[in-house]
């Protein structure tokens, strides 16, 4: 009984994750880092990173879940978790209907458990596709209920981010999300859970100054581009050209913030690495 | 003063006569104590910390500070933190910890400040660890927002058992120049931004945001300081001697709650 579901489950997440992996382009496509051209089939094989150059694609959440997870072990909480417009803010509801449409997604958030490397966990995904992985309150709630869930069954968490930062249509309850998902990551700390987080293309604004900057350990994909402030905002402040390389996970990895950069071909043994680390053994 | 709109209470929230942090800990507290350095690496000027006594009994207050001349503007950075003053903050409230005294903030900025050097220090992180250590702590903590109080940089002095606003101040994710500028492209709809952000006092208590109003005096804070200093006086009292009534874990049991319920949908939670 328990491998007919866990079947369907695997069947379930492919199908989403297909439709997640989607390197823009026809036959060809073109890095956007080297420039240099692809066939869309080897670069979708190849998880969706430039076979030139390494450089990272953003990916979907059903995707990136897939690429993670043991076959068959995935399964998502709170799927149905609604998209809210809590200040009745202008035409957003169609800008989020239309998102939905879009992306086959009811946020910018997946949370999920499942086990990498037969290693139960908690894994919790940003989508950048939806409204840029800005921090809604449906955001902020389902990372939240997601730290919640791990606290409460004591299973290591993992959440991969990328955002651009605040949603705007939901302005200051956008801002409180960074208080909420950061005071339940204290509660999950004091029970002795592991928290992960992982910093992929782009973690900036509200994400970076709460959640995505509290991991016990910190990881991110190459070239990602992992800040507060956006390169914009600050060139505009300070009237100065930005050095190269500023903000991206190898700068970040130098000053200090970054525990390792992980090309995405190794982050699901990387995963599974820490979290065996992480797990009471025999004695030496 | 209910007719007043948003965008004229941002005017008033960013007069230049408005009292300032300075103003306020004179006004309000005994024995003032600055205390400098993060003692990572630097000192800030743009946050201004230390102990006071009020009405008696030894408190930890921490504010932003903008400074009202241009030479004090240029010192404080224009009241926007670098992640030292968010790190000294922090050293503060572990020692309000220490010594069982409850933290007092006191918030006016436009928010942390954006820049390369800020960046390379990690002021998303230093903002973060604020957020999850101020939800933990075990001793009463009052915020205040007496200006403006915008984005993560002025959230970082926020997470408090009672969050209270000035009438006339302002609590938003960003400035209604930068909303406009994002949203629209165009800095110049700052006004129809106010309107829309929901970011004045009235509008942040019906969201559940805030916990209480102070009033002002008619026209804005600048027209009778003292008298507004008085009022906040009144509140700070009011809301400190009741939460002195609570246990440490109580605090920190409520002050978790009130924040886990903002923007979560009733009803909505499943698992597996
Ligand atoms: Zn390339």
């Amino acid at each position: 009984m328990n491998s007919i579901f866990a079947k369907r489950r695997a069947r379930l997440l492919a199908m989403k994750a297909i439709r997640d992996n989607y390197v823009p382009g026809d036959k060809l496509v073109t890095c956007p880092k080297c420039g240099q051209e692809s066939e869309r089939k080897a670069v979708a094989e190849g998880l969706s990173v430039c076979p030139h150059c390494g450089y990272h694609w953003p990916i979907g959440g059903y995707y990136r879940l897939s690429t993670i997870l043991d076959p068959g072990s995935f399964r998502e909480l709170n799927a149905k978790y609604p998209a809210a417009d809590p200040l009745s803010f202008p035409g957003y509801r169609g800008k989020l209907t239309a998102a939905q449409h879009r992306t086959g997604l009811n946020e910018a958030a997946v949370t999920a458990t499942g086990s990498i490397d037969g290693h139960k966990c908690v894994v919790g995904v940003l989508d950048s596709r939806f409204f840029m992985g800005s921090m809604s309150a449906a955001v902020g709630e389902k990372i939240t209920l997601a730290i919640e869930y791990a606290a409460k069954n004591k299973l290591p968490l993992i959440i991969f981010s990328a955002s651009g930062g605040a949603r705007m249509q939901e302005g200051i309850l956008s801002l409180m999300q960074m208080a909420k998902t950061s005071a339940a990551l204290a509660r999950l700390s004091d029970k002795g859970v592991l928290y992960i987080s992982v910093l992929t293309d782009p973690t900036t604004g509200g994400v970076t100054a709460s959640f995505a900057s509290l991991g016990d350990i910190i990881l991110a994909e190459p070239g990602a581009l992992i800040g507060f402030a956006g390169p914009r905002v600050i060139q505009q402040t300070i009237g100065e050209t930005l050095p190269e390389g500023f903000q991206r996970a190898e700068y970040q990895e130098e000053h200090g913030f970054v525990d390792a950069v992980v090309p995405r071909a190794q982050m699901r043994e990387t995963l599974a690495r820490l979290l065996m680390l992480h797990e009471k053994g025999g004695r030496a | 003063m209910s007719t007043i709109t948003a965008a004229e209470r941002v005017a008033i929230a960013r007069h230049p006569q408005r009292p300032n942090v300075c103003d306020f800990i004179d006004g309000l507290f005994t024995d003032f104590f600055e205390c400098k350095g993060d003692r990572l690496c630097g000192e800030d000027a743009a946050i201004l910390g230390g102990v006071a006594r009020f009405h008696g009994q030894s408190v930890t207050v921490i504010g932003t500070r903008k400074g009202k001349t241009l030479e004090e503007n240029l010192k404080c950075n224009f009241g926007m933190p670098n992640p030292e003053g968010y790190r000294k903050a922090l050293r503060l409230m572990r020692q309000a910890e220490k010594f069982r005294r409850p933290v007092i903030t006191l918030i006016d900025t436009s928010g942390a400040y954006p820049g390369l050097e800020a960046e390379a220090r990690g002021q998303g992180e230093a903002i973060a660890r604020n957020l999850m250590e101020m939800s933990r702590l075990t001793v009463p903590v009052v915020a205040i927002i007496t200006g403006e109080g915008n984005s993560g940089g002025a959230l970082a002095l926020g997470v408090a058992n009672r969050v209270l606003m000035l009438e006339n101040a302002v609590y938003a994710i960003l400035s209604p120049e930068g909303f406009a500028s994002i949203l629209w492209k165009d800095a110049s709809r700052s006004a129809e931004a106010c309107e829309m952000m929901k970011l004045t006092a009235p509008d942040l208590m019906h969201l559940g945001v805030i916990d209480d109003i102070i009033p002002e005096p008619e026209g804005g804070a600048h027209t009778a300081p003292l008298q507004a200093i008085r009022q906040v006086d009144r509140a700070l009292r009011r809301h400190l001697s009741s939460l002195s009534k609570e246990s440490g874990a109580a605090l920190a049991a409520d002050r978790y709650q009130k924040f886990r319920k903002m923007g979560a949908a009733a009803s909505q939670k499943e698992e597996l």
